[in-house]
């Protein structure tokens, strides 16, 4: 039940925030939404002691039975793990924003999104049925669009939505189609069911597809290269959100795709080849571009973009497992599965107290660009030591727990190198160098981040305002983050029992205990290679750092416009103006070209088809018999009607269809069909007063200027129109391989109490058409009655559409 | 009858398909007017007419003549006045802001 209402709770919430916003004048509407993230961290917290045991809750919602679709969550190690993150970093960057954003911002629609998301990110986390899981994945993009938009007004904000937007939505899309390749192969929608039955469709050729495609929307979300180029622009969003959304939540939702599926993909091995190649070019591409970035949120977007790749890298090398199958011998590679939720939490301390720290420079500086900053380590003593924690965590240093969990990386790398794959040893061994290059980059930038911002002169600052720590309030969340990244150091064992540990059954199903699948940390055990490469890293970190200058020119290698972001840029360029085209092309904008249109459609296909199936059918026995006054009635008609074409005033036109309407209402009493008769006689009357009403508003007939050939266009399309109206009505008249269902309504009287036919169809049989064509006529009426009493406009306004 | 009265059919949809063709807004309508009276006629027809008395219970004794398709055409009629009412008001409407009725001119500036 805990895990409905986590996902209930913030929707209800964001939905009551917007609607007490004018009430509450004096508080800030943060406070409200702070409530939220509070009670379910603490709710959850109840449940690990169970969930550490190894149980799993579950509870299920029956939606739509019939078409198997049912609500089931549950909650398990792993998806406790992310919960926890959500709800305890939720609660963080709430308390942060409410001292970041001033009331004067539209803080209701913030915390509204902000809590849509977290519904959704909780939905992601504890759904099992893969459609739910899907729309709560999409669900997560949709706030994300609207957050990193939060300052709409800023054309770069709604640049950065969109990017992100589409390129994790299409990421998204493929992940849905793969999902319905899954659910295809195991024939269950359920992800645990899933689990277990995928073994057995190991060589289904469906197998290879669906996991590329579900890895396409881990990677997307995940900021995954080549598909990082979002999370960059999404710096946009307000600094909270990066904290949350950007850094510790929403772009772990791949990771957190991809540690539940493993069960399911890693058997076979170009799973772990996939992840643990994409995760290490992510890392180091990331930590490469980092160290050029001059602006302090792009700098941490980059590092994040080169963490997530670290994670991820670590879940394909843990996959391994999968891939020999397990035994006592290969449970060693579950270590670097382990290592992946560790860091994955260390990541969400140290980066979301990083990002608080940029958040704190820029608010009370006005800039957070590294040109400008310098030597504030004297004037904000506080920030400064979040930022030196936080880095120094991030750069592997220790007594905090990024060293920790570096170390298992660098361990988990080098035990790859070991691995027996057949006839890939090169690649194998050259992945403790990327490893190791990355990290001398993560340490480069790390050191840019502190030096830049706290050492140095103060010259640089912006001189126009006194800048000073900042609020107390503003300093609580990153405080305790970086609380927490020092005693998740020293105590790293009691995470891993209760936290780490029952996630790892989640990951590795089947293949150990909990005990043989945790490994003990420990800061110290001697001096072994990772510790030597930790050292390296230091050493040529500092040197490279101090050579900065020199080396720089590399970046500029790659010529502007072959850069990704360039190509994305163009990409969409292209689509748009491919878009446009296709569109003016039969968007013309005349009413002429799209009537032909639906004429051509008709003609084409219906015509088409009734040739192809060779139904015509011509009968003239049955028919009924006919009188001479008939004819001329008919005579009449048809006079009329071609008449009307060549009618020179509008007038003429409007008497002929007058006689038209009479001889149809003639045509109904002949054909003893009195109501309509009536019926035809009033409508007719009244149409065309309305017309003669009309004339004296609307100008005489031109004589029409239409070219010849567009008058013999107009004709052949009349023409055909009407000989397959003609020869479709000949076929149908006669038809008969259905009986009819006429016979029911001569019931009348028995089943509707009414002697007049019709009247108990309109009135009885088939009331709700009639209700909904007296919903038609009311509708009408409105449009008639607004379009009168609306006063012309006098002049469009300019713009308006900019 | 019923042959002669499709052909009648053919003919009123062939004028209507080119009323609607047209440019001005007035034959446009009209084009919709005579369409409506087509399909009206047309869906009686194919419902084979003169087979039996008016659908009245009680005051012939039958067989009576197929009551469904009257029941169709009689909430079409009444549709099809409320369209044409509202198409009407829209012409007034559209001429009195563009002050033309040539639907060629009305298609904005970016296709002139």
């Amino acid at each position: 039940m805990i895990t409905k209402w986590a996902i209930i709770l913030p929707f209800i919430v964001a939905f009551i925030i917007p609607m007490i916003r004018s009430k509450l004048k004096k508080t800030h509407i943060g406070w409200i939404a702070l409530i939220v993230p509070i009670v379910l961290f603490i709710a959850l917290l109840r449940f690990i002691p169970q969930v550490a045991a190894g149980k799993v809750y579950e509870h299920t919602w029956q939606w739509i039975p019939s078409l198997d679709l049912s609500f089931t969550t549950y909650l398990d190690g792993l998806s406790m793990l992310f919960a926890l993150l959500i709800t305890g970093m939720g609660a963080l960057v709430i308390l942060y924003s409410i001292f970041y954003l001033s009331q004067k911002e539209a803080l209701h629609k913030f915390y509204c999104y902000l809590l849509i998301f977290m519904t959704a990110m909780l939905g992601v986390v504890f759904s099992d049925h893969f459609i739910m899981l899907y729309f709560f994945w999409e669900l997560t993009s949709v706030s994300s669009f609207l957050l990193i938009a939060f300052w709409h007004h800023r054309k770069a904000s709604r640049r950065g939505a969109q990017k992100s937007m589409l390129i994790t939505v299409s990421g998204g899309v493929a992940m849905l189609i793969g999902f319905l390749m899954i659910a295809h192969m195991t024939g269950s929608y359920s992800i645990r069911e899933a689990i277990q039955i995928m073994p057995t469709e190991l060589t289904n050729t469906l197998f290879i597809p669906a996991m590329v495609l579900v890895l396409l929307g881990a990677f997307t979300k995940s900021a995954q290269f080549p598909f990082h180029i979002w999370l960059p622009d999404a710096m946009e969003a307000p600094t909270p959100v990066s904290a949350y959304l950007h850094s510790a939540t929403m772009v772990k939702a791949g990771i957190y795709l991809v540690a539940r599926l493993t069960p399911l993909f890693a058997i076979n091995q170009s799973w772990f080849w996939t992840v643990t190649i994409v995760g290490l070019m992510t890392m180091f591409w990331g930590s490469f571009n980092a160290v050029k970035q001059t602006d302090l949120k792009a700098l941490l977007a980059f590092s994040t973009i080169s963490q997530l790749g670290i994670i991820m890298s670590l879940l394909g090398m843990g996959s391994l497992v999968y891939v020999f199958g397990y035994s006592p011998a290969t449970v060693i590679y579950t270590q670097a599965g382990f290592a992946a939720l560790f860091h994955l939490l260390n990541h969400a301390t140290f980066k979301g107290a990083l990002f608080m720290m940029v958040g704190i420079v820029d608010h009370e500086v006005g800039s957070r660009d590294i040109r400008r900053l310098g030597g504030l380590m004297s004037i904000m003593p506080f920030t400064f030591t979040i930022a030196m924690i936080g880095s120094l965590s991030m750069a592997g240093i220790p007594f905090f727990n990024g060293f920790l969990s570096k170390e298992m990386f660098f361990e988990a790398a080098l035990r790859i190198q070991q691995a027996d794959l057949y006839s890939s040893t090169a690649m194998l061994s050259i992945i403790p160098v990327i490893v190791w290059v990355g990290s001398v980059f993560t340490f480069i930038y790390c050191t840019i981040l502190i030096v830049k911002t706290f050492f140095g002169s103060k010259d640089k600052l912006p001189r126009d305002r006194k800048i000073h720590e900042a609020p107390k309030g503003m300093l609580i969340s990153p405080f305790i983050l970086v609380t927490l990244v020092v005693i998740m150091f020293f105590v790293p064992n009691f995470f891993a029992r209760y936290l780490f540990s029952p996630a790892m059954l989640s990951l590795y199903p089947n293949t150990g205990t909990m005990e043989q699948l945790t490994p003990h940390i420990a800061a110290w055990h001697g001096f072994n290679t990772p510790l030597l490469m930790t050292i390296a890293v230091v050493i040529i970190g500092v040197i490279l750092f101090k050579l900065l200058p020199k080396w720089r020119g590399i970046y500029n290698t790659l010529p502007e416009r072959f850069t990704l972001n360039v190509l994305y840029d163009r990409g969409q360029n292209e689509v748009e103006n491919v878009g446009r085209f296709m569109t003016n092309l039969y968007m013309t904008g005349s009413i002429r070209h799209y009537i032909i249109y639906i004429y051509l459609f008709f003609i084409v296909v219906v015509g088409g088809y009734f040739i192809k199936s060779d139904s015509f059918a011509f009968d003239m026995t049955k028919n009924a018999p006919i009188e001479w006054y008939e004819i001329s009635l008919m005579a009449v008609m048809i006079i009329a009607a071609i008449l009307i074409l060549r009618a020179k005033s509008r007038l003429t036109a409007v008497v002929l269809n007058g006689v038209l309407g009479f001889g149809v209402s003639i045509f109904f009493v002949l054909f003893r069909a009195p109501d309509l008769a009536l019926t035809q006689l009033v409508v007719e009357s009244v149409t065309t007063v309305l017309f003669l009403l009309c004339f004296t508003y609307l100008p005489e007939w031109k004589k029409e200027d239409t070219p010849k050939y567009t008058k013999l266009i107009n004709m052949a399309i009349a023409l055909s129109a009407g000989v397959l109206v003609v020869i479709l009505s000949f076929a149908v008249l006669h038809y008969d391989e259905f009986k009819t269902i006429s016979g029911f309504f001569e019931n009348a009287y028995e089943l509707a109490g009414g002697a007049n036919i019709v009247n108990t169809i309109l009135g009885d049989f088939r009331a709700f058409d009639t209700m909904l064509e007296v919903v038609v006529l009311l509708t009408a009426g409105i449009g008639v009655y607004t379009l009168i009493k609306l006063k012309p406009r006098k002049e469009r306004k300019k713009n308006e559409d900019q | 009858m019923e042959t002669m009265m499709i052909l009648i059919i053919g003919v009123l949809v062939v004028v209507a398909t080119y009323l609607l063709l047209s440019k001005n807004i007035i034959r446009i309508i009209l084009g919709t007017a005579l369409l409506s009276h087509a399909v009206h006629l047309l869906i009686l027809t194919i419902g084979e007419v003169k087979k039996g008395d008016v659908p009245l219970l009680k005051e012939t004794p039958g067989p009576y003549t197929d009551a469904l398709p009257q029941a169709l055409i009689l909430t079409a009629i009444v549709i099809s006045f409320g369209v044409t009412s509202f198409i009407l008001v829209l012409a007034y409407r559209a001429y009195a802001q563009n002050k033309t009725d040539d639907m060629e001119e009305m298609r904005g500036d970016e296709h002139e």
